[in-house]
């Protein structure tokens, strides 16, 4: 199962955390910066997997891909694949470079709600949902639709929107 | 020019909202990525919530602003800051039939509140609602919520309606539901439990998403209880098999694999299912075999499944065929330039050695790779490895290298982890006492008080009985080196507690044992200990009992004693001391001091800490005086057990009150007033459990002196098994006297090949790969080679080791596999690649299969503008796309090349982002460099 979802960028600054157990938000706060602080600990040209029991707990492991100026960060346990998530996290990645065209470091800052759409087509209460960005995209851009046609026409009745949706 | 349309894009932006969003949280944002400081943060963020607050409570708030104001909630919440002021708010959002407004709430009180928190109870009713909705983007929202927002209690609640989406027409929903129906299962099995069959129904669901949704619950009931699913074993497989021949549609397959995700999931399961169990493994060998030769190693993804299939290989019973393959696969794995490819390998590696431990002798050298690697996570994993093949012939090593890395981590969780484990190794394993004491003393030196006192017992306990034979020559040398080292140590500045209590003991005991080192000597160093560490009251205790010993010996050899002036004024401090314990401790000294040499000879004699005390059980010596007393009309005295008419506790073990505190007899006015509780009870007031002090508070002498009491009345070592040094306790009797010169023998081969840089194994193969480190392979050498030869006195070892080996054959082991051997260090060092291509080599692999798959597409571009748009930007300035870095590692690369130059307006595209960007007062060339650093790196 997984565990977290975060994105922060090099200055240790989160972008984005998803805890899929819950989690207090001191903790959250914590576990960032703990994670923060081996990732920027790593040299370059390493392994992208981490071992961090003394974070999550015994039989976590942690994958994290670096692009520009953001850290994707993948936290799982025992029954997910480590190459496999390193996969997803790619998945996530493509996802949102065809949703933002050529996404950066702002889009995921101010979009801060279509990013966990994304996200919650590509993983769903920890387990791996859906590993098609295209179609992840499809579902987002339906629900992006919907919510332009019920955000411009307010006083749409429900069964039309409903009707659109199908 | 530039600049009017910087400006025109402004007011663009504050008009529309930017990104999507309102001009505040655009300012917001901005702010706090120019706060140079975290305080300056905080300031802006305290300041944003005091906006909100206000803002929040003002009537008649329009929707669309509401839906900001959560937003920038949830965003101050991630920043570490408490927004549980505005939680109803996100609560009555989802209440709106305005789906993005909905859809805002969802996704605000997901982020927010737990599932226990009070205000869950205002959202189920909308949850039940909403699952109930015809649009089915609106139950998938409340499906969302549902697996973080329903407990145990709330789970009833929603659960019918979850079941009946199990058949909804949309795939997604039935996908969803399924991953709901798991989440309940995961919080509550018992609430569940009735609709597991439906479980198995979806698993022949039309739609493969659905099916593999199923996979995920199916894994976790699986692994609780193999038994009830063993019939699925063939539908496992017969799926895996449709999904590799390519039978699911196109839109499954990631770079070119089908379903590589469903795939793992399946090989997991079948992991699950085929452990132990030869029917099941023999169904999958066939898939699993096709599996090895369909991967394509290629990508990551083709890697993930191979990787799942060696694991499912070491899992299940696998014929030779397989194994063969699995092995093939680690080794191409080993033999990679990715360091993640290697991690797998060696973790593959580490679970295959459990079924054919050869396998390891033929990567020795990849492995030694692997463990000089500058990447942690790869050190790690491998050390992981050698800590499961550890034997007798290559410990040392072993050890000393895992020593080595603990000295220079600074991760105290790891380090405890490591030090464990080389005390595990070293108990285990240890080819000489000697060995052992100076191992630990490494350890206790540099992990110090993470290590189990446990671990500290047992080493004063080898300290004291030596080999455990009748060699008194080697034992007082064996002392004698444990003294020397510790008095060579002792002076080193800042050792950890543990390490100071077994040094003050050891000093105390043998300090003066063999006429070396004077008293006053040993005892000025046990002072300064005292002295040094005044804080520590359980040093100091050891160190005052240590004095005690050491004064004893000298009085009762008949040797005049000086106090040292240090250590009288040690003396009369602790007299006063707050901590009853060292006060006892100093008053007994004080005591004992003015004794004569025959009472002090009985009461500690010399080198006594492992004689078995014989207690007078019946209390023979008071016999005249309770005959007096009787005489004089005292009553007689029925003990307590008579006097309650029980009789059932008959064999009393002394030491067992502390185990067995319901115990009604109680010893304590037999004591000296010094508790004698095992030392883990309570450090701060009980420090010192030393084995003379059992003499005094064992009133009653046990007749059955049972070997396990024998080793109770000395040091405690609950739960540690002695592993070596007494081999009769292990479960190899015929060879337990055998045991102990066959791991000297090996002991002696493998320094050999340490020692001596010109031994014989290496040269034979020397001059056919001379590209080969000699440290290398001596390290090979000795820690794989004395593998063949120690399997057989491996003294825990399996039935399941072969046991060909001879003892004295570490020189046959380079012949044997020089073939084998050599390929990984001729890939590395020959064909080792600059370093750009080793940087690139990663990511970018990906990225080309990223870019196959778009192009195939056909449709978007977007991919390709990543590319492209970056080259022209990232030159001028340091704002660029997620991705840009590719430009500059892509050139090797002629699909990149050619679609940077085709691809005109995704260039302009990102342009014209880029100047949005800059605008926005991003752009660290003007004239404040810093701003928006943390942004945009």
């Amino acid at each position: 199962m997984i565990k977290a979802v975060m994105m922060m960028n090099t200055q240790g600054k989160p972008r984005l955390a998803k805890f899929y157990d819950y989690t207090p938000v001191e903790k959250q706060q914590e576990l960032i910066r703990g994670v923060f602080s081996v990732l920027c600990s790593r040299p370059e040209n390493v392994s992208n997997f981490l071992e961090i029991d003394s974070l999550f707990g015994p039989d976590s492991r942690l994958v994290y891909k670096h692009y520009a100026t953001l850290y994707f960060v993948l936290v799982f346990d025992g029954s997910e694949n480590e190459l496999a998530m390193l996969d997803l996290i790619q998945v996530l990645v493509e996802t949102l470079d065809k949703c933002f065209s050529n996404v950066c470091e702002l889009d995921i800052v101010f979009n801060y709600s279509k990013m966990h759409a994304v996200l919650d087509e590509i993983v769903f209460g920890g387990q791996v949902l859906e590993t098609s960005s295209a179609e992840v995209m499809k579902a987002v851009e339906e629900i992006s639709k919907l919510e332009a046609a019920s955000n411009s026409i307010s006083l749409v009745p429900k069964s039309v929107s409903g009707w659109r949706g199908r | 020019m530039e600049q009017l349309k910087t400006i025109g894009r402004e007011l663009a932006m504050g008009s529309q909202g930017g990104f999507g969003q309102s001009k505040e949280f655009l300012d917001l944002v901005k702010s706090i990525g120019e706060a140079r400081s975290k305080a300056e943060e905080d300031r802006i963020v305290l300041s944003e919530i005091d906006i909100l607050k206000r803002k929040l409570l003002e009537p008649d708030v329009p929707k669309r602003k509401m839906k900001e104001y959560i937003i920038r909630l949830v965003y101050i919440e991630m920043l570490g800051h408490d927004a549980s002021f505005g939680y109803i708010h996100a609560v009555k959002m989802t209440h709106d039939d305005n789906l993005l407004l909905k859809r805002t709430g969802y996704l605000a009180v997901t982020l927010f509140l737990n599932e226990d928190h009070d205000l869950i109870i205002l959202i189920v009713n909308t949850i039940q609602k909403d699952l109930r909705s015809d649009n089915y983007l609106v139950v998938c929202a409340a499906l969302n919520a549902i697996c973080r927002l329903i407990n145990e209690e709330t789970i009833p609640a929603v659960l019918p309606q979850v079941v009946e989406l199990l058949n909804h027409q949309k795939e997604a929903v039935r996908k969803k539901a399924i991953m709901a129906l798991h989440r309940f299962h995961r919080k509550s099995p018992s609430s569940v439990s009735h609709l597991i069959s439906n479980f198995r129904k979806r698993l022949c669901d039309n739609d493969p998403g659905v099916m593999g949704a199923t996979l995920c619950p199916l894994f976790d009931l699986i692994s609780e209880d193999v038994t009830s699913y063993k019939d699925l074993v063939s539908s496992f497989v017969s799926i895996l098999k449709q999904v590799t021949e390519r039978r699911l549609p196109k839109s499954y397959d990631y770079h070119q694999m089908p379903a590589p995700f469903i795939q793992i999931k399946l090989l997991k399961i079948m992991a699950l299912l085929g452990s132990g169990d030869k029917n099941a493994s023999e169904i999958m060998s066939m898939v699993l075999g096709d599996l090895f030769r369909k991967c394509d190693s290629s990508t990551n993804i083709g890697n993930a499944i191979l990787y799942e299939c060696i694991r499912c290989i070491s899992c299940i019973l696998p014929n030779p065929k397989l194994l063969e393959a699995a092995a093939d696969a680690i080794s191409k794995f080993l033999k990679s330039d990715s360091h993640n490819l290697k991690y797998m390998g060696i973790d593959g590696l580490g679970r295959l050695i459990k079924i054919s431990p050869d396998i390891a002798e033929q990567h020795q050298l990849a492995v030694i790779d692997c463990l000089e690697d500058p990447d942690d996570t790869l050190k790690r994993k491998t050390f992981e490895l050698l800590y499961k093949m550890t034997k007798s012939s290559n410990v040392e090593v072993i050890v000393d290298r895992m020593i080595d890395y603990m000295i220079s981590i600074n991760d105290n969780h790891y380090k405890t982890e490591i030090a464990s484990r080389c005390v595990e190794l070293a108990e285990q394993f240890a080819p000489s006492n000697q060995w052992f004491i100076q191992t630990m003393n490494k350890v206790f030196e540099h992990a110090g008080d993470l290590v189990n006192i446990k671990v500290a017992h047992n080493l004063m306990r080898l300290i004291a009985e030596g080999f455990g034979e009748d060699d008194d020559d080697a034992d007082s040398k064996l002392r004698l080196s444990a003294v020397e080292s510790y008095l060579q140590l002792i002076s080193e500045p800042k050792l950890p507690s543990l390490f100071l209590q077994v040094i003050s003991w050891v000093l105390g005991e043998y300090g003066t044992a063999d006429g070396k080192y004077s008293a006053s000597y040993i005892s000025g160093k046990l002072c300064d200990v005292a002295d040094a560490y005044s804080s520590d009251e359980t040093v100091k205790g050891y160190a005052v009992s240590a004095l005690m010993k050491i004064y004893a010996f000298e009085i009762a050899s008949g040797r005049k004693v000086d106090v040292l002036p240090e250590c009288q004024s040690l003396i009369e401090e602790l007299l006063a001391s707050h901590s009853t314990d060292l006060q006892q401790r100093a008053y007994e000294l004080q005591a004992l001091l003015a004794l004569d040499a025959r009472a002090v000879e009985t009461i500690i004699p010399l080198d006594a800490s492992c004689e078995d005390i014989e207690v007078d059980k019946e209390l023979s010596f008071l016999n005249g005086y309770i005959q007096q007393a009787i005489e004089s009309g005292a009553q007689p005295y029925i003990s307590e057990r008579e006097r309650l008419g029980m009789f059932e506790t008959t064999d009393y073990h002394p030491q067992d009150h502390h185990e067995v505190p319901s115990h009604t007899l109680r010893f304590e006015a037999y004591e000296l007033p010094k508790p004698s509780v095992p030392p883990q009870a309570s450090t701060e007031l009980v420090p010192v459990p030393e084995p003379y002090y059992s003499e005094s508070h064992q009133p009653i002498s046990t007749s059955l002196v049972s070997e396990r009491e024998s080793s109770e009345i000395k040091l405690r070592l609950d739960g540690v098994k002695q592993k070596w040094g007494r081999p009769s306790y292990q479960s190899t009797t015929a060879a337990s006297s055998t045991t102990q010169q066959a791991a000297n023998g090996t002991t002696s081969h493998s320094d050999g090949g340490v020692g001596s840089s010109s031994s014989k194994p290496r040269s034979s193969y020397e001059p056919k790969k001379p590209e080969i480190d000699p440290e290398k392979q001596r390290l090979a050498a000795s820690l794989f080679g004395g593998s063949s030869s120690s399997r057989t006195d491996k003294k825990s070892s399996g039935g399941h080791k072969p046991t060909k080996g001879t003892v004295n054959k570490p020189a046959t082991v380079p012949k044997e596999n020089p073939t084998p051997v050599q390929p990984p260090p001729d890939l590395l060092d020959l064909g080792e690649p600059t370093a750009t291509t080793v940087s690139a080599m990663d990511p970018f692999k990906e990225l080309e299969g990223l870019m196959d798959s778009s192009s195939q597409d056909g449709g978007s571009n977007d991919v390709m503008g990543l590319y492209s748009d970056a080259a022209p930007v990232t030159t001028t300035t340091s704002v660029d796309s997620l991705l840009s870095e590719l430009s500059d590692s892509s050139k090797g690369n002629s699909r990149t090349y050619q679609s940077q130059t085709s691809k005109g307006p995704n260039t302009k595209e990102a342009l014209e982002k880029d100047a949005l960007v800059r605008q926005m007062g991003v752009n660290p060339t003007s004239q404040n460099p810093t701003l928006f650093k943390d942004l945009l790196g």
